[in-house]
């Protein structure tokens, strides 16, 4: 006889709440289904009654965790439908600070997935390495985790040579100390128990499902979209990194191995850093329609802008890869029981207040 | 199969002291130029307004008439640092903040 349980939304594993109403027959997940909209506060009818350019800073609270590519990615869309050309310093400014927020998303995801099988003592060494990343962000913009460092035409603030020499001093860091602690994540025996072959999905029913980011990287589905070669990824010769086997453990491998390239990026990119002007001045209203794309850490993001030449927007419209990243959870969870329904949610690393907006 | 892999971690955290501070005895130093409060230098405010027009939380207020007035609402302001950057006086700045807010004087 089945039964249905309420997976949340308030329950001790979960970060935000997100409610699954799993079906469940024997400790064996039937069906699940997706109850959302508990953290939902309407950001896409504000963001029309706000100035374009004082839409920057609100797009920028969409999300807690990847704030700084929520606005690039707007500005990236502004800037296409006005026509306006990024200096290549603020290019490559833009560059480390979203490899920043994507290593310290991964370093919080991981942390959490160790605190869902468990692992109290790794999700704590975990988010203490993510303080190194913090403090690089804090050093280079004012603040941890609301940077106000992108606008449109550019950046706002440039890195001088001391914070270079610090946040170069934290990579180091970060690199020695993620090091032993991946061999947790990675070799421990205990923690393979948790996630080899737990909440598999295959290459094809990712891709059909439409996963995004990590979730679809760990299936054997080569897309990024840093590929593409935005900002300065072009420059920086980036590779995508996949595994094939598309279960926790796949997804924690890409989180992990992608940490330590945004690493390898950052340094690269704080290299190869010309000189150059931060931000092109520009006149007028935006005009036109745009749909533009950027890598989260959960995956693409995407945007829809839609301006009518006055300084609102008419239509702002935003598509999370959380959001992207729910149906491949769904079909994740049918056959795993009950007791790692946590751990492959938290594998997926859900974003709701991100979705929900 | 590797087991207890986390215990050279454990075995170096025992010796190498706490993480965190023994706040409020050890305060942590800001960084410099890190947002923390906005200061306005009402002698070299000339209420021009484009600070309120600017803010996009609208936590200031400028009137001209009948008298002068700045209004700033601490708790709307999301520390963006527009208005700074658009003060054509260079009154408003934003500086570090250790302590939290004296409310007492409000």
């Amino acid at each position: 006889m089945s039964m249905l349980i309420p997976f949340g939304p308030q329950h001790p594993v979960l970060p935000e709440p997100l409610q699954l109403r799993l079906e469940i027959n024997d400790e064996q997940v039937v069906s699940a289904m997706p109850v959302v909209g508990y953290v939902h506060r309407g950001l896409e009818k504000l963001a029309e009654q706000k100035d374009f350019q004082q839409d920057t800073y609100l797009i920028e609270r969409v999300c807690g965790i990847c704030s700084f590519i929520h606005s690039l990615t707007y500005c990236m869309g502004i800037e296409e439908l006005m026509n306006i050309e990024v200096p290549p310093r603020a290019k490559y400014l833009r560059v480390v600070w979203s490899e920043l927020h994507r290593m310290h998303s991964h370093l919080l995801a991981l942390g959490l997935l160790a605190d869902a099988f468990g692992f109290e003592n790794l999700f704590m060494q975990l988010w203490k390495t993510r303080e190194r990343v913090m403090d690089a962000m804090e050093c280079t913009t004012g603040a941890r985790v609301m940077l106000g460092s992108c606008c449109i035409g550019g950046v706002r603030k440039d890195i001088n040579p001391e914070q270079k020499k610090f946040v170069l001093e934290q990579l180091a860091a970060v690199e020695k100390e993620f090091n032993s602690l991946s061999r947790v994540l990675l070799d421990d025996y205990s923690v393979k128990e948790r996630l080899v072959g737990v909440g598999v999905i295959d290459r094809k029913t990712a891709y059909a499902t439409g996963a995004v980011g990590p979730t679809a990287r760990g299936s054997g589905v080569e897309m990024d979209h840093r590929m593409t070669g935005y900002c300065a990824y072009g420059d920086l010769g980036f590779q995508p990194v996949t595994e094939q086997d598309g279960d926790s453990y796949s997804r924690t491998k890409v989180r992990v191995r992608e940490l330590f390239q945004s690493i390898g990026l950052v340094r690269a990119a704080l290299d190869a850093m010309p000189d150059s002007e931060l931000k092109t001045p520009f006149k007028g209203n935006p005009n036109g329609e745009v749909a533009v794309r950027a890598e989260q850490p959960r995956g693409e993001v995407l945007y829809y802008l839609k301006a009518n030449g006055t300084d609102k927007l008419e239509r702002l419209r935003v598509r999370t890869p959380t959001f992207a990243n729910v149906a491949p959870l769904l079909s994740m969870l049918v056959g795993c029981s009950l007791a790692d329904v946590a751990v492959i949610i938290l594998s997926v690393d859900p974003c709701v207040s991100c979705t929900e907006r | 199969m590797k087991l207890f892999t986390i215990m050279k971690d454990i075995a170096r955290n025992t010796v190498c002291g706490p993480v965190t501070r023994n706040y409020p005895a050890v305060k942590r130093v800001p960084f410099p130029g890190e947002r923390g409060k906005l200061v306005m230098d009402p002698e070299k405010c000339i209420f021009c307004g484009i600070c309120a027009r600017k803010c996009p939380s609208h936590a200031l207020t400028v009137t001209r008439k009948p008298e002068q007035e700045w209004k700033f609402e601490r708790f709307r302001c999301i520390l963006c640092g527009s208005c700074v950057e658009a003060c054509p006086k260079k009154c408003l700045r934003l500086v570090p903040r250790l302590e939290p807010e004296d409310n007492s004087a409000r």
